[in-house]
């Protein structure tokens, strides 16, 4: 049995810690919990024998409205996460008792698509970073919350924000933007973890001239999207760190934009020192339906091959050899309607009666994907993938649309179809081999909760309806809940203090932490 | 020292926060205020665009209304009639309905105080003249609604009739005759909206729940509320319920809603033209 080390070690956060991040499951270090980012944790004081007593421990009251998206990180007794406009703040991780907390003063005119949301911070050394809705990458000092540095990354008013939880390789910092509705050209940015200083930046969109611009009719690469809004991976035994990508925009009309469209909802593998691509897989090739690919990107090693898994919102499940980028499966985990076919390569492609059309085209999964942006997790005891599905077909209707800067781009829209069957979603497990799904808990309506696995032989995850959920990893059977009183829309994580282990999610507006009597 | 900068440190913080919080988004405007776009129908267009990309989730292409949002192409509108009443509805949202505020929406993305602007100039160019008078007879439609047709059973208005079914006092504003029609002729079609959560996309449906209890009863209802362990309902009785699932011996839901379909035999076009002749009265002239 697995307690926490005795009494908080006190040194900084090193790049080698975050490296061994497994040897200090006490703590979470990063978004993902671990470089693989299968938000796996080997704590199991909360097992499968003692799970139906868990208790609220603390909560934490943000008071503020919108979505509360973040995971917040957990370093020897502190806990640190971010909320609803920019704010980000630490909290004694045993009481939930605040430390400090940083409030950002945002421009009234920032382009956040989706609400003033923020999934989390990243660490290393004294600073805690943070990207931000008015495009602004951030350190602050964790033991105050004072700013260190703020850089500029790009113009917020084109349509940029950042809204995901960063990631640190070594001393930088990287960075995916969002705006793939606002007609951006995307890019995954590095930045100096002492100093702010901008490293490296990849395009997510090549330019005119270098390879796989042709696959962008005209011009339209420059307004082409191309967003990178999940938090990536990193491989230290090849040096390369996994990052996904979003839509091609605008997102509902191909026309104009013809062509694959590369690198829209792409998996790529870049070398983290430097930036630069070494290979890619394209998830949707000219995708109509807003099918981002900015799904965690998941690390498995399994009978001897380095993978990738990762269940995509185009409502397929991709297994992908990470040293080539060779598709092994894609096999679909949710109702598909936009495509009825493989190419040679085994890859989904579109049917062409998909397309979005005037006066609307019923297409599944719709818009919001068979999954979104909320993390799976890869569970290595029961070798099963598991992640939250969305189970809602929508109408797309498309129509010419002049790109305007930093106005929403989308050549038309999606809505629900009142005759179809009504919407919900499920926890499904996913056997790696075949993708099939394994076992299903059903959700009454789709929610965006992301699912914790832990080595108790639990997955936590929660519902739109406010549940926060404890399962058997293997069977799906519920063990225990909590009403929280709001949508989990966010995905959950552990930790453990003086031996004590917790599970903390955002829920409402709330950081609610649970642990045993 | 020590208490200086911490001194400094709040008031930091709570100049900070004010900050934030008044440099949000699109503000609460007043009354008063003049839509800058009016009867420009340029910025009309660009308004369609926003619409579609955020609001005709709900509201349907051309705005004409879809299964949670209403037609807004009707006149007058339930929240406000002038050009500011509409910014404020569109900016803070409707709180209590699936209404969101500005930048909330599921789809889509927030809006800044100009294209909230060019939305309103798009509703406003996209908006028919209500027809000149209700062809029917309100009174005889009352008589219907608490007599023969028996509609009273189950749904309100103004304080007076049933709890079952949704309370009508401001349906005529707030849904087209189109929609109420097919709400009489076809209620199956498309289930009314029931209670709405905060941050939670769908609202609960009128949707019918067979029920049979841990000791055998059995019981038919509405669901007024559900989540994956728990579900609230209304039974026919009027009777509220609630029950952990795992206690029932079985739960069914339908989308066959409990409302019969009031087809042309038992209620012939003159007499429907009646009833919505009463509810547009009780709505307090909403046509």
């Amino acid at each position: 049995m697995m307690l926490c080390a005795g009494g908080a070690a006190k040194a900084q956060v090193t790049a080698e810690r975050l490296l061994n991040s497994q040897k200090e499951p006490q703590n979470w270090l990063m978004y993902s919990g671990d470089y693989a980012g299968r938000r796996y944790s080997t704590l199991d004081q909360i097992n499968l024998g003692n799970s139906n007593g868990l208790v609220p421990k603390w909560a934490y009251q943000t008071m503020a409205g919108g979505k509360f998206e973040t995971t917040p990180l957990v370093v020897d007794g502190v806990l640190y996460g971010t909320g609803q406009d920019d704010r980000a703040f630490a909290l004694d991780a045993k009481t939930g008792r605040p430390i400090w907390q940083y409030q950002r003063a945002l421009p009234g005119d920032i382009r956040p698509c989706c609400g003033r949301v923020n999934r989390g911070l990243a660490i290393l050394g004294d600073k805690v970073f943070m990207g931000t809705l008015d495009s602004h990458v951030i350190a602050l000092d964790t033991k105050t919350g004072n700013v260190v540095w703020d850089v500029t990354a790009v113009d917020y008013t084109k349509g940029y924000s950042f809204t995901l939880a960063p990631l640190v390789i070594k001393n930088l910092v990287l960075v995916g933007v969002s705006g793939g509705e606002y007609g951006i050209r995307g890019f995954i940015d590095a930045y100096d973890a002492a100093t702010g200083e901008r490293k490296w930046r990849f395009y997510t969109i090549p330019a005119a001239g270098e390879p796989g611009s042709e696959t962008w009719e005209g011009e339209s690469w420059k307004i082409g999207g191309s967003p990178a809004w999940i938090t990536g991976t990193f491989d230290p035994e090849t040096n390369t760190t996994f990052w996904t990508t979003g839509n091609p925009a605008p997102s509902n009309r191909g026309i104009g934009r013809a062509g694959d469209n590369l690198y829209s909802n792409s998996l790529l593998a870049l070398d983290p020192d430097t930036g630069k691509l070494k290979w890619y897989f394209q998830f949707t090739q000219h995708d109509e339906h807003d099918y981002d690919a900015t799904q965690v990107p998941v690390m498995i090693d399994d009978g001897g091959k380095k993978l990738i898994a990762q269940a995509n919102r185009n409502g397929f499940f991709y297994v992908v050899d990470r040293t080539n980028g060779k598709l092994l499966l894609a096999e679909s985990y949710a109702k598909v309607s936009w495509s009825r076919e493989k190419d040679a390569s085994g890859r989904p492609i579109a049917a062409k009666d998909s397309s979005p059309t005037p006066d609307g085209n019923r297409v599944c999964p719709g818009a919001a994907g068979a999954t979104n942006w909320m993390s799976p997790t890869y569970d290595p005891q029961t070798k099963l993938f598991y992640v939250t599905a969305r189970e809602q077909c929508d109408v797309f209707s498309t129509a010419p649309q002049p790109y305007d800067a930093g106005h929403a781009y989308y050549g038309s829209a999606y809505f629900p179809n009142d005759e179809s069957a009504p919407f919900y979603g499920a926890l499904r497990a996913l056997d790696l081999k075949t993708g099939k799904i394994v076992w299903e808990w059903k959700h009454v309506s789709p929610t965006w909760s992301g699912v914790l696995s832990t080595a108790g032989g639990i997955v936590f995850t929660g519902d739109a309806e406010g549940n926060f959920i404890a399962l058997d990893a293997k069977s799906g059977k519920a063990l225990w809940h909590f009403q929280c009183g709001a949508s989990v829309y966010s995905s959950p994580m552990t930790y453990s203090v003086e031996g004590k282990q917790y599970v903390v999610v955002a829920a409402g507006s709330a950081l609610y932490a649970f642990g045993l009597q | 020292m020590m208490r200086t900068v911490k001194f400094w440190h709040v008031l930091l913080w709570a100049v900070t926060l004010a900050a934030a919080f008044s440099a949000g988004f699109a503000e609460p405007i007043t009354a008063q205020a003049k839509n800058p776009y009016a009867g420009d129908a340029k910025m009309a267009k660009l308004g369609e665009f926003e619409f579609r990309a955020n609001c005709a989730f709900c509201h349907g292409l051309g705005a004409r209304g879809g299964g949670r949002g209403p037609d807004l192409t009707r006149t007058p509108k339930k929240h406000g009639e002038s050009d500011a009443e509409i910014f404020n509805t569109i900016n803070n949202g409707v709180p209590g309905t699936a209404m969101p505020p500005n930048g909330a929406t599921q789809q889509g993305v927030g809006m800044t105080e100009e294209e909230v602007w060019q939305v309103v100039t798009y509703i406003r160019s996209v908006e028919k003249k209500s027809d000149a008078k209700s062809l029917g007879n309100a009174e005889h439609g009352k008589q219907l609604f608490y007599g023969a047709a028996a509609c009273g059973t189950c749904h309100m208005v103004n304080g007076k009739g049933g709890r079952l079914g949704p309370d009508l006092s401001s349906a005529a504003t707030g849904r087209s005759t189109e929609y109420l029609t097919e709400s009489l002729r076809a209620p199956s079609k498309r289930l009314a909206q029931g209670i709405s959560e905060a941050m939670k996309e769908f609202s609960q449906e009128y949707e019918t729940a067979n029920v049979t209890a841990a000791d055998g009863t059995k019981y038919a209802g509405v669901v007024l509320n559900e989540d994956a362990f728990t579900v609230q309902i209304l039974d026919t009785r009027e009777n509220l319920h609630s029950w952990e699932k795992s206690s029932l011996k079985s739960y069914e839901k339908s989308r066959q809603s409990l409302m019969p379909a009031y087809d042309e035999k038992v209620l012939p076009e003159k007499d429907l033209q009646d009833l919505l002749a009463f509810l547009a009265a009780a709505s307090g002239g909403g046509k």
